[in-house]
């Protein structure tokens, strides 16, 4: 697959009250939108955990989209504020991991707005497709030295803890 | 406090009071005046109509060389100067192509103006907002009791308010209001104060500006105001000078005063009515100033109680935020 | 051991097997996914004979998991997963891919749309081998129920309940239940008297065996769950000794101190420190308003006290607290009105002919402080000419943009009245004009023959400043007629401005105390606003009347007779099923740390003092995860999205990145022994 013809992979999580009811109307609608965002649904943007994000992009995603309903219409009244916090501090760390800012969105859509997360999911595939892939597919478990490095890890904690009087 | 300060053509010739009554109180409020260097006129109403690059060229010049002065606040007393300098500023910002073309112009005399180096304020908000009530309070030695005050805005300062340049709210402006009750004065809340005074339609069409400076006389006469105070060189001039013309026009015999709110903070602090250039206006202001010659006890008037047969309903309370 | 998954791809009629190929896809599950015990693609899988398909394979093959992949979750996951119950299989090991809403229909390119639906059946299948056997819980209904509100929505609501034999608790904030509607004096479009039809009702709530009525009352606290809510009531101190009170009203004759009443008489009228808000009021107790009693204020007077025939009158009273225990709650809080003073330009509070409609009803009403009588703040001059001013705060962008849904039809209400009494001429000016429901148009008709005058545009201003001869000493409305293209200056005597209905000051915190989020205008959220417009988000919490939204007195009766209905029904059932969605903490992990407590809006996570830990109540959990994403120590789950599911699913979505092992086969997860 040359980079020409790259296509995104971005896994997308939509709030089931929401955004996953946004993206059943937008089908309904029979709007059409690039299919390169695969949906997992949970029951709020509560729910993810950063983590996730990362697990996603080390297991090769190129980007991901988290999606919920617009602060203070949270279907649990207020778990999108945490949401908020998780996702700015989130993007702390992806900045410093160098990853770039368009591969991870935080979209708000409510149950009405299918045309919205229609466009913005288009909008995003787009950025990412020109981003290029994230390369990040590899597994550190398989790093040569990455095994050497952890068995180390006793002697030179035990080393470290031995204080000059 | 140091601002850069845009005078404008009025304020060097037919509104002198104006910047004279500023002057004078410039020093007591702890506000100091940075004239801008060789500035221009900002072209007023008209220009904009003719030739609007222009007239955005014309006014610019005036932002670049305050901001290469190194100035961040520029004020204009004038309202008409303060909302072209406002609104140049916002659309160079706004429309990137003016911006540019603006700065053309301006490269042509050596001089650049970035967008959203400065912020233009009216003299009026700078009083208001940085000097506070309470400032102002404190320094009144010869409060304006009993003069029927009737504050009149005119339509520049609230219209367009580009850009937030003032909270106040755009149909009912109440901070000159609350200025001149702050100088002890009998503040009357008449509706037409943010109506037009007919601007530059007393040289295009005089029936028309005359109309609506009657109507403006009438309705403050009306509510028994002894003087309107203003904040624009124009306003003043069209009520003052052409009272007299609206008279003769309308068979009315209006006798108000018409003086800047500079000049009223002067008196209430204790100057003269020469330092302020009072004396100056054409419709003499000195009847109604002899009312506050003296200063009166107010007598303490308790609650008025209900008379047995007052039928009248209460007015709604005014709930304060 | 492994389990055996049944793929099953439907056609859905050409709506998926258009763009898809759905038999390759089934071919392709069954080929690489692991666990895939068959697959197999079916014209329709949602109808009886193809959950008759599962129910066979489940049967005959011995599956013990089932992936439907066809439309949404939110249509047929309830369908497929009561088929495989019925064989015996539980429903939450089924899962289904949403290869219709999601790809078939939003998906140009075939190619593309096949890769995605193989992608979306891969998360599934990987999830739906994680996931675990779930049974819900049964908690019973306690028959009692809480209303809120004792409006014309909460009396409704109540009366249907109690007449049904269910005991119902109301309370009420104010003195007296009756809510706005007992403000009126007619109401639209049958010109019924608002009183008339009102206070049989209230008379019914006030002696109703099954109603007690709280009333000077409001809800301090509300915790629990549906079926069994535990509620705090702060019974607010009267002052009247409610055993010994007789109704007699001689404390509120010989009473000494009047003052404005702002809130019945909507500060037009006057009422005494110690009153009733009007005289049918129920219950007939009086109140003593503290802030206004002189002998609250310096310790005098006490003539009330005096004068008591039957000494109900007690200054030490305090406020008491009332614990209720009940299976349901009905929210019927109600609105305030529109502050007009934020629209200066109109007048109000400046001018003093300018009035608001609730202001106008009241002078309308025979009780009112003018009997009845229409006339200026002078008190006693009768009007000419009267201008309306409709949407005042409403449809508009700097305060509501909302439509009042109400303030046409009072409008012809008003000019009706208004000519009848005084043969007054009224100018209506209004945006559109909007008579609903039954019998509206007709009245609209009939306003129209009356010589009621009509003027379509938006008011640019009400002043009194005179113009043109016949304004001196008028109040000028100043308006754009857009049918004719003038501009029109209408003088006229009285400006009645119809103020915007909004949501009460405190809705939002009311609110949150029971679990009921309000929108962006602040209005109560409903749960579905076409289909389930009385019930909310949460269990056993309904909303009714115009808490939901601007409504009138036919539409919030209406809404107090379906939340009534709604929660008959959950107490004719006796139980109601909560959900297995819940999370749950693992108390070897748990260092007691906290930081899950402050995540749960419903209050679901305490903390035990004697082990250290905190503790989800399941009963309480809804089930968003909030609290699972937060745990540092991953010592919470939550049930059917636990994160080894989540991964799961991710691993097959990305099935063509990593290929049919994924990563998890390969690097191990340090796992923690359990203690």
């Amino acid at each position: 697959m040359t980079e020409s013809d790259f296509e995104p992979k971005i896994v997308g999580f939509l709030c089931n009250w929401c955004s996953y009811r946004a993206a059943d109307l937008a089908g309904t609608a029979r709007m059409k939108y690039e299919p390169n965002v695969r949906i997992i649904r949970v029951m709020c943007s509560g729910r993810v955990d950063p983590t996730f994000v990362l697990k996603a992009l080390s297991l090769g995603a190129d980007g991901v989209m988290l999606a919920g309903c617009h602060p203070g219409e949270c279907h649990y009244i207020e778990q999108n504020y945490k949401t908020i916090r998780r996702f700015k501090m989130l993007k702390h760390t992806l900045r410093a991991l160098g990853i770039e800012e368009e591969r991870v969105r935080l979209q708000w859509a409510s149950a009405g707005e299918g045309a919205l997360l229609a466009s913005a999911i288009n909008e995003m595939v787009d950025q990412v497709r020109k981003l290029g892939p994230l390369h990040w597919s590899g597994n550190w478990m398989d790093d040569e030295g990455a095994q050497e490095a952890i068995q180390a890890l006793p002697s030179e904690h035990a080393e470290a803890m031995e204080v000059p009087a | 406090m140091r601002y850069g300060y845009y005078p404008g053509c009025s304020l060097t010739n037919a509104a002198r009071p104006y910047e004279i009554s500023t002057r004078a109180i410039a020093g007591e409020l702890g506000l100091a005046f940075d004239e801008v260097e060789d500035w221009n006129c900002c072209g007023a109403t008209e220009y904009m109509s003719l030739n609007k690059t222009a007239a955005y060229a014309l006014i610019g010049r005036n932002l670049a060389l305050a901001a290469q002065s190194g100035m961040r606040e520029l004020v204009a007393p004038c309202s008409a100067c303060y909302l072209n300098l406002r609104k140049t500023d916002h659309y160079m910002k706004k429309y990137k192509p003016l911006g540019k073309v603006t700065n053309q112009a301006l490269a042509a005399g050596g001089l650049h103006y970035e967008p959203g180096s400065l912020v233009v304020r009216h003299l009026l908000d700078v009083i208001v907002k940085d000097v506070g009530y309470d400032a102002i309070s404190a320094k009144v030695t010869r409060p304006l009791t009993g003069l029927r005050v009737a504050p009149y805005y005119g339509c520049l300062i609230v219209r367009p308010d580009f850009n937030g340049g003032s909270s106040e709210d755009t149909e009912y402006p109440t901070h000159l209001d609350h200025l001149m009750e702050a100088l002890g004065a009998e503040v009357v809340d008449f509706p037409l104060k943010t109506h037009c005074c007919g601007g530059h339609m007393t040289q295009i069409s005089a029936d028309t500006a005359y109309e609506l400076i009657r109507r403006l006389l009438q309705n403050a006469a009306e509510y028994q105001a002894d003087l309107l105070v203003t904040l624009c060189p124009m306003c003043q001039l069209n009520l003052d000078a052409y009272q007299s013309q609206v008279n003769r026009h309308f068979g009315t015999d209006f006798n108000l005063p018409i003086l800047y709110f500079t000049q009223m903070i002067g008196l209430a602090m204790g100057l003269e009515p020469k330092e302020l250039a009072i004396g100056q206006e054409i419709v003499s202001a000195a009847s109604a100033l002899r009312k506050i010659g003296t200063v009166e006890e107010i007598e303490e008037t308790a609650q008025a109680r209900r008379k047995r047969d007052d039928k009248s309903l209460p007015m709604p309370r005014i709930r304060e935020g | 051991m492994t389990e055996k998954v049944g793929v099953y791809i439907c056609h859905c009629g050409t709506n998926i097997a258009g763009p898809v190929d759905v038999a390759e896809v089934a071919r392709w599950a069954k080929e690489n996914l692991k666990g895939v015990a068959l697959a197999r693609d079916y014209r329709f899988m949602c109808s009886s004979l193809g959950q008759e398909i599962i129910q066979e394979d489940i049967k005959n093959e011995g599956l013990t998991r089932v992936v439907v992949a066809a439309c949404s979750p939110h249509l047929h996951e309830k369908t497929f997963r009561s088929a495989c119950s019925k064989m015996g299989l539980n429903p939450y090991l089924t899962q289904m891919a949403s290869i219709r809403e999601q790809v078939s229909w939003v998906t140009e390119d075939r190619a593309a749309a096949t890769e995605k639906a193989k992608m979306m059946v891969a998360g599934a299948v990987r999830r739906v081998q994680l996931q675990v056997e779930l049974q819900p819980t049964e908690v019973p209904v306690n028959p009692n129920t809480l209303v809120v509100g004792g409006g014309i929505a909460g009396i409704q609501a109540s009366l249907e309940l109690a007449d049904a034999g269910y005991h119902v608790f109301m309370v009420e904030r104010e003195p007296s239940i009756g809510g706005h509607m007992a403000q009126f004096d007619k109401t639209f479009p049958t010109l019924d008297c608002a009183a008339c039809i009102l206070t049989p009702k209230m008379s019914d709530v006030g002696l109703h065996e099954n109603i007690e009525l709280l009333s000077y009352a409001e809800v301090e606290s509300v915790s629990g769950y549906v079926g069994s809510f535990d509620v705090r009531v702060r019974k607010k101190a009267r002052y009247i000794i409610e055993d010994a009170c007789t109704g007699c009203g001689i404390c509120i004759e010989k009473c000494p101190k009047k003052v404005v009443d702002e809130v019945f008489e909507v500060g037009l009228g006057y009422r005494k420190a110690v009153y009733r808000p009007f005289p049918q009021a129920v219950p007939k107790f009086p109140v003593i308003d503290k802030e206004t009693c002189i002998y609250f204020e310096r310790g005098t007077c006490k003539a009330c006290e005096k004068f008591c025939p039957t000494e109900a009158i007690d200054f030490e009273q305090t406020d008491s607290y009332v614990d209720l225990n009940v299976g349901n709650i009905i929210m019927a809080t109600g609105y305030d009105l529109f502050d007009c003073t934020k629209i200066p330009q109109y007048g109000y509070g400046r001018l003093a002919n300018v009035f608001t409609n609730l202001e106008f009803e009241r002078l309308c009403n025979a009780a009112g402080p003018t009997e009845g009588r229409i006339v200026l703040r002078d008190g006693v001059t009768e009007p000419k000419s009267i201008g309306i001013i409709h949407c005042v705060g409403s449809r508009d962008k700097n305060y509501h943009p909302y439509c009042s849904a109400v303030c046409c039809m009072s409008a012809l209400k008003f000019g009706h009245l208004a000519m009848e009494k005084t043969g007054a001429e009224v100018y209506s000016f209004y945006i559109d004009m909007r008579p609903l429901h039954k019998n509206y148009e007709e009245f609209y008709d009939r306003l129209l023959q009356e010589g009621m005058h009509f003027i379509r545009g938006r008011v640019a201003e009400v002043t009194d400043a005179a113009r043109l001869p016949g304004e001196e000493g008028k109040i000028i409305i100043q308006a754009e007629d857009t049918l004719i293209g003038k501009q029109r200056r209408i003088p006229v005597d009285m400006v009645v401005l119809l103020g915007a209905l909004q949501p009460r000051f405190d809705a939002k915190e009311t609110g949150l105390k029971f679990g009921v989020s309000a929108g962006l205008d602040g209005w109560f959220t409903e749960r579905h606003p076409k289909l389930d417009p009385v019930a909310t988000m949460t269990d056993g919490v309904f909303i009714a009347g115009t808490c939901q939204g601007p409504k009138d007195i036919p539409d919030s009766v209406t809404q107090g007779a379906a939340a009534a209905a709604r929660v008959q029904g959950m107490i004719a059932k006796g139980t109601v099923l909560i959900e297995p969605i819940v999370a749950s903490i693992e108390e070897a992990r748990c260092s007691g740390c906290r930081i899950c407590n402050n995540l749960c809006p419903f209050n679901a996570i305490e903390y035990l003092e004697d082990k250290e830990v905190s503790y989800i109540n399941a009963a309480l959990c809804k089930g968003c995860g909030t609290c699972v994403a937060a745990c540092p120590a991953q010592a919470i789950s939550g049930a059917h999205f636990t994160n080894d599911q989540i991964f799961a699913e991710m691993e097959g979505l990305l099935y063509d990145v990593i290929g049919s092992n994924g990563a998890t086969a390969k690097s191990p997860q340090p796992v923690l022994e359990p203690a």
